[in-house]
């Protein structure tokens, strides 16, 4: 097979607009003989859906929701970056290019992150004009605020809703384009199989979730915008439904898998409080520009604290280790996400924890309410304010903030993080692992592209925050309208495809098996059962940081759980209605391969880097060891029958551009 | 705590359904509502029955896939609040909890406690959009200056998550509060103003198509919705809606 990157020659600020300078177009007129699948209507899915509509493809959108507007994207809470230096702090094309490949550990591919910065700035256009209600300031011009890992203001946001008002102008967008008959939507719907004819991608087999009807459907392109699989831990940020089915099923039928190992662990969720919780919440980063972050520096007052004896609010600032700041001085609370998260497990395992079961640090604003505070004090020109007239004019600041996020946490909470420290705890959120591409976004089965989460590109071995966003929306407005034109130009005079190919048959045959069996299957444990224990093995020993034993372990007992679940499973219903639990069952079922290879992903990667750290490897104050000279490449898998068989590929990263540093935030 | 469910059961849209009850112990107060929907559901497999259907996905109060009707309300007691940001604190030990799919004409029942929202979708295709492509070549976004008091309350309508706990609140089923949220939001804008007159008409005869009821100004669809979408925005689809119609003549 084929595993070439396709990154244009030249130098690196041209390479995008020359290569859309000489790529092939499709005439409209035959863009009407063409149709296109998009599995997802997320961020990258909605938006590719509308614009490939727009450019007069015929467009087929699937979702397993019964709406596009209610895709996983829409949680997203912070905001999106674009390098539009509208602030003037020294913000450009290259400085968003060079903190995305520093920040993604140099693991990333330096064409595609420089094509995403150099888009970012038109996406803002783009939304605004669509009616994106983002933050303004008097003025009426844009707002922005910066977030961990950088050092200027370049992420704009809507409130702690940012990711809701993207996908509502993506999803309005899509809107327009099913009232002009240009995009059929398919809600309910969850894509369960590629069919491949003639080593082309060419259609999908999906179930329709309300009659449990199955379905072919044919395209002369797949595009897959499935999201991420954070959900392999069981617990994490993720949607419930959210998964790796789609993703996975093009993976067994030949698209490599690339860095599963790689994913992000946010800093700031709120803890987990009992084995009952089906998912966990995050607290935006953002909050970590107001916010400071502490321990207790003394074990009594931990345990007076963990024993209610004493409350947060009673230590003074002498009492606090405010662990960040200590031992990053240059970035302090604002370090990237990764550094953040294993810094709070280094105090609860050190048994600095302030909760009940040792898995929780404070977040606190009781600093910035006091700065905000005598700041408006003196812009209202009130004289000698009292301590508490200061209190409640910087509450008022960070409601405006923030309100919505403190209003979450105090309803799953039941305590007033205006009042009291914020509890925080990381938890999987993002993975930057996914199906690889190459610079067309296209996978290693010709005619069939994933973007957004689902694809492996962009972020490295770790995401800012605010990248993801952005690296959804441009490949869906921007990039793959472009060169998917380039693959399909050779397919105007292909006609409709048939259905009743053999290939689409057997496809359906083999999904229709595994349906039949779940159902009939007398088994004795529910689904979640196997999903819980799946999450456990891979929270224990392929979380936050990992070594060879726990891995080699993990792999073990993943297998295990495997094979307990294809005997022990219990399905009830039948396949020929609506069936959560049988929709439940397909997804874990992947998970369950998935696993493996994450695992055994993380076991050859032999080094540090971003999200994925080794406990092998670290320096001697307990910073990743990465190490250039060996792993600067991606692992792209290739499926052979079982995880356990899964070949691995190298695509070389090459830095021209960016020399590789050792990533410092002191 | 221990708690006795009275749960709509209903194999299908077109069956019969009935509530039917059954117990749950040892229920957390940090549960969220759904949680405690799992744990039934856990039981109920464990016992070779069909666990209870229901919508969700986030579990973060901002998808507007939850639905229910808990004690007779939309997403339950707690004001401001979706089902699955509920938690079950607000209950008592002992308490009888009665759980039912929303009820609407334009809301079919799919199965026990999922319902048909799509006359949402098919409202927002009618023009719950602004029409400007997706080229890539609109004008820098700073050129259109926003006042902040405008973008804020374009911002409120915005926060609308489509759950349509304001229909199933309303006495008459009216869809009016979510349909004003859209139309107010672009409204609101400078960009969205072209077609201001044309979307509102657009959307409400749409509305009327999808069989929701009209709105007598009782408030319920406030008083329920978890975002706080306010009535000023149904006063203000009425002017559009007035204007466009006068206009049109
Ligand atoms: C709580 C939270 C907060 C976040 N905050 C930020 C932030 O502030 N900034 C930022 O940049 N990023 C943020 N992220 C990350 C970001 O939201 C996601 O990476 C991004 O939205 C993913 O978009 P997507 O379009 O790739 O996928 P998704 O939005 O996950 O969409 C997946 C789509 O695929 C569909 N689907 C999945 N499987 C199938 C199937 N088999 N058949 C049919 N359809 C299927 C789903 O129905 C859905 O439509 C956040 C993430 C979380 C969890
Ligand atoms: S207006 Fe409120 S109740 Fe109605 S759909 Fe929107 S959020 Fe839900
Ligand atoms: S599940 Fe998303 S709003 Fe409740």
């Amino acid at each position: 097979m084929k595993f070439d990157a396709k990154t244009p020659e030249g130098p690196i600020a041209s390479k995008w607009t020359s290569y859309k300078d000489h790529i092939n177009l499709v005439n409209p007129a035959n863009k009407r003989l063409i149709d296109v699948i998009v599995v997802g209507t997320g961020l990258a899915g909605g938006s590719a859906s509308a614009t490939l509509a727009e450019l007069g493809y015929n467009v087929k959108a699937f979702c397993y929701q019964d709406s596009p507007r209610r895709a996983h994207s829409i949680a997203a809470q912070g905001g999106i970056n674009a390098a539009k230096n509208y602030q003037g702090d020294g913000d450009s094309t290259y400085r968003l290019f060079y903190d995305t490949v520093k920040g993604g550990d140099y693991r990333s591919r330096e064409a595609n992150v420089y094509r995403l910065a150099e888009v970012s700035a038109n996406i803002i256009d783009q939304c605004v004009a669509q009616g994106v209600p983002f933050a303004r300031d008097y003025g009426g011009l844009l707002d922005n605020r910066s977030f961990g890992g950088v050092l200027v203001s370049r992420t704009f946001y809507a409130k702690g809703q940012t990711g809701q008002q993207l996908l509502l102008g993506a999803y309005s967008a899509m809107n327009r384009q099913i009232a002009r008959g240009k995009i059929a939507m398919y809600n309910r719907h969850e894509m369960l199989d590629l069919v491949v004819v003639d080593g082309k991608a060419r259609g999908i087999i999906a179930r329709n979730l309300v009659t449990g009807e199955i379905e072919r459907h044919s395209a002369h392109a797949v595009v897959i915008a499935s999201g991420g699989y954070g959900n392999v831990y069981f617990l994490s940020t993720n949607a419930m439904g959210s998964n790796v089915t789609a993703a996975w099923k093009i993976h067994k039928k030949g698209a490599y898998f690339a860095n599963p190992c790689f994913t992000q662990i946010h800093p700031t969720c709120i803890p987990r409080s009992g084995e009952y919780q089906s998912k966990l919440t995050l607290m935006s980063e953002s909050l970590r520009n107001d916010g400071r972050i502490w321990v207790p520096k003394n074990m009594e007052d931990v345990h007076a604290i963990r024993e209610g004896r004493k409350k947060p609010t009673d230590l003074s600032e002498e009492e606090r280790d405010y662990y960040l700041e200590r031992r990053y001085p240059a970035f302090g609370n604002l370090v990237p996400r990764d550094v953040a998260s294993r810094a709070a497990k280094e105090r609860c395992d050190a048994g600095y924890g302030v909760n009940k079961t040792g898995e929780a640090v404070y977040l606190d604003f009781k600093s910035a309410i006091e700065r905000y505070g005598k700041e408006q004090a003196r812009i209202h020109n009130i004289e000698n304010p009292s301590h508490e007239k200061i209190v409640a004019l910087g509450e008022e600041v960070v409601r405006a903030k923030y309100g919505n996020l403190f209003q979450m946490y105090e309803k799953i909470v039941d305590e007033d993080p205006y009042k009291t420290p914020m509890m925080i705890y990381p938890a999987t959120h993002y993975t930057m692992g996914g199906i690889w591409v190459d610079y067309d976004l296209m996978t290693t089965i010709p005619g069939c592209y994933a973007i957004g989460e689902a694809n492996f590109s962009d972020h490295g071995a770790n995401r800012l925050g605010a990248s993801a966003l952005m690296q959804g929306l441009a490949d869906g407005y921007f990039v793959l309208p472009y060169t998917i034109g380039n693959y399909l130009a050779d397919d105007i005079r292909t006609g409709r495809i048939s259905t009743d190919l053999p290939e689409f048959e057997e496809a359906e045959k083999q999904v229709r098996e595994k349906l039949e069996f779940f159902v009939n299957n007398t088994g004795s444990h529910s689904v979640d059962h196997y999903h819980k224990q799946l999450g456990k093995v891979m929270w224990d020993k392929v979380g936050m940081s990992r070594n060879e034993k726990g891995l080699q372990e993990a792999i073990d007992e993943i297998k295990a759980i495997r094979e307990d679940f294809w005997k022990n499973v219990k399905v009830p219903g039948n396949m020929s209605e609506m069936n959560p639990e049988l929709e439940k069952a397909m997804r874990v079922a992947d998970f369950l391969e998935l696993g493996e290879l994450f695992a055994r992903d993380a076991l050859h990667r032999n080094e540090s880097c971003g999200g994925h750290f080794r406990e092998e490897y670290q320096t001697e104050d307990g910073e990743a060891l990465r190490d250039d000279k060996n792993f600067a490449y991606v692992a792209a898998w290739e499926y052979q029958g079982e995880p356990s068989k899964a070949v691995l590929h190298k695509e070389q990263l090459e830095f021209k551009d960016i020399e590789l540093k050792t990533r410092s935030y002191k | 705590m221990d708690l006795t469910l009275k749960v709509w059961r209903q194999a299908g849209a077109n069956d019969k359904g009935a509530l039917v009850e059954y117990k749950v112990t040892e229920i957390s107060d940090h549960m969220s509502f759904l949680e405690m929907m799992d744990t039934l559901n856990e039981q109920l497999i464990e016992q070779g029955e069909e666990p209870v259907a229901f919508d969700h996905d986030c579990r973060e109060g901002i998808c507007g896939m939850c639905s229910l009707h808990i004690n007779g309300e939309p997403h339950g007691p707690d004001a401001g609040t979706t089902t699955c940001q509920l938690h079950m604190r607000k209950f008592k030990d002992g308490d009888t909890i009665y759980i039912e799919p929303f009820r609407a004409r334009a809301f079919p029942v799919i199965k026990d406690l999922v319902v048909d929202r799509s006359a949402f979708d098919r409202i927002q295709h009618a023009g719950g959009y602004i029409s400007v492509n997706t080229s890539g070549n609109t004008q820098d976004a700073n050129a259109i200056p926003v006042p902040k008091v405008d973008a804020d309350k374009a911002f409120d309508a915005a926060t609308c998550i489509g759950c349509g706990a304001c229909v199933a609140a309303c006495k008459n089923a009216s869809a009016m509060l979510f349909v004003s949220a859209k139309i107010s939001q672009f409204a609101l804008l400078p960009q969205g103003k072209v077609e201001a007159a044309e979307r509102a008409q657009n959307m409400v005869s749409q509305m009327d198509k999808e069989g929701f009821g009209n709105c007598t100004n009782t408030g319920a669809c406030e008083a329920e919705c978890p975002k706080g979408i306010s009535l000023e925005n149904i006063a203000r689809m009425n002017r559009e809606y007035l204007s466009a119609s006068l206009g049109s003549e």
